[in-house]
């Protein structure tokens, strides 16, 4: 197997701190100890891979795919969309994007939210998609709502949708949440504020994108993914050895 | 002013949330059948080449308490120490498994082959080990660590050699509790704090 280089150390100032005292559960699950650096191995620069025969044909289909096509879900009909790039801009195919969000009511279905709106009975919201050869994926989906959570006294959660990403490398690994634009929550949201640098917060806010939307039908949200590359990608024909 | 560097930056991380089974486990979240086929349900399938062996741990919070809403992937080299995908691994073994702490005990287990030692890029190999990522409501960032085992020679290990503080090195060790049994267990903050890596 050729090798494909080092990943790209991960600038830690992009990220959210691990410990954040507004968000309060993260006062005790942060770890004090500063981690542990080192440069990746095959056990960071390898991972799985997932064929197409594993994802159905409407896994990325959310208003239809928890009633299997029956019955469509309520609420706001939006088309998310986007890419998956690595740091050298180069597009990540054939890779695994999951989401996972709320109702239109801000409600999941989940054994353990018991919020007082109600579920949707045609609503699951669990779906899944590979990127294809330009590292493009969409979901069809409903625009979920704001719910609230017990951390400060009224705290509400923004609009936003999960979404994990693979990457072709466990170094590469990605969880991450979309928020919508012109939301008044986002700037109230702890979670949110866990990312300090303010242009790294707002590139995980999805523009209204009229062009992609579907007159008579749905909305679209554009939702760019830039996961780490790999160091060599940049110098291919660095002399050997260098 | 300078030329821009057209370099990308990663996309910020956020918390996965209380919910993250919902989107990466559904049948543990009680939404049986979602999908015809769940990803990472096991690491090997039958006939996989070396020791099966079972892992017990769970996922402690600075107070000492067993998060009840961790979730966790792995992913490991087959018996010979080659990743799936890798020419001659073991097609039984695809190395990859999410697993959850249960709900009521806090206890995960994960079943898998003892991977083999694994080549590094600069000569000395890994000793066996299997690569975690751990995430949950209140981690901002998924969290990465390794399980080595006590019985195998851990030296010389290039990621274990370079913990400053020796005794650290026991949290990344397993515990071998019976025949092809271990206890792992993730120390999130405080004593006996888990290394984490940044890697």
């Amino acid at each position: 197997m050729t090798d494909l280089g080092p990943l790209i150390p991960r600038n830690r100032e992009a990220h959210p701190d691990a410990y954040f005292p507004d968000y309060k559960t993260s006062v005790a699950r942060s770890p004090n100890l500063p981690l542990l650096t080192m440069e990746s191995g095959p056990s960071e620069e390898t991972g799985p891979t997932f064929g197409h025969s594993a994802i159905g044909a409407l896994d990325n289909n959310l208003i239809l795919n928890w009633t299997k096509g029956a019955a469509p879900a309520v609420g706001e009909r939006i088309l998310m969309h986007g890419r998956v790039l690595d740091e050298n801009a180069r597009p990540v195919p054939n890779t695994l994007v999951e989401i996972w969000q709320a109702n239109a009511g801000g409600r999941y279905r989940h054994k353990k939210d018991s919020y007082l709106a109600p579920l949707d009975p045609n609503f699951g919201g669990c779906g899944r998609t590979l990127t294809d050869e330009n590292g493009c994926y969409q979901f069809l989906t409903i625009r979920p709502g704001a719910y609230p959570w017990p951390n400060r006294g009224n705290d509400w959660r923004p609009m936003h949708i999960h979404i994990s990403v693979y990457g072709h490398s466990f170094g590469q690994r990605l969880i991450t949440q979309m928020y919508f634009e012109g939301d008044p929550l986002i700037p109230l949201c702890p979670i949110a504020a866990t990312i300090r640098n303010r242009s790294q917060l707002d590139r995980l806010v999805a523009p209204l994108d009229m062009a992609h939307s579907r007159p008579l039908d749905y909305l679209a949200y554009k939702f760019d993914i830039v996961l780490r590359g790999r160091r060599q990608t940049m110098f291919e024909n660095k002399i050997e050895g260098m | 002013m300078v030329q821009p560097l057209n370099v990308l930056t990663e996309t910020a991380s956020q918390t996965a949330g209380p919910y993250v089974h919902i989107g990466l486990m559904p049948t543990y979240a009680g939404n049986a059948g979602y999908y015809d086929a769940e990803i990472g349900t096991s690491p090997i399938a039958d006939g996989a080449k070396g020791q099966v062996i079972e892992i017990v741990g769970s996922v402690y919070d600075g107070t000492g308490w067993a998060l009840r809403d961790a979730l966790i992937e792995s992913w490991q080299a087959d018996a010979e120490g080659r990743f799936a995908g890798q020419d001659g691994a073991d097609p039984a073994v695809s190395g990859h498994c999410r697993f959850a702490a249960d709900a009521i005990t806090g206890e995960f287990t994960l079943r898998t082959v003892k991977p083999g030692r694994v080549p590094s890029r600069y000569g000395r190999a890994f000793a066996p080990h299997i690569s975690l990522w751990v995430v949950a409501r209140g981690i901002n960032i998924g969290l990465q660590t390794r399980i080595y085992f006590e019985d195998e020679d851990n030296e010389g290990d290039p990621l274990l050699s370079r913990i400053e503080q020796r005794p650290r090195v026991q949290t990344l060790i397993a515990k071998k509790t019976g025949d092809g049994r271990y206890r792992f267990d993730i120390r999130l903050q405080g004593e006996g704090e888990t290394v984490f890596l940044d890697i």
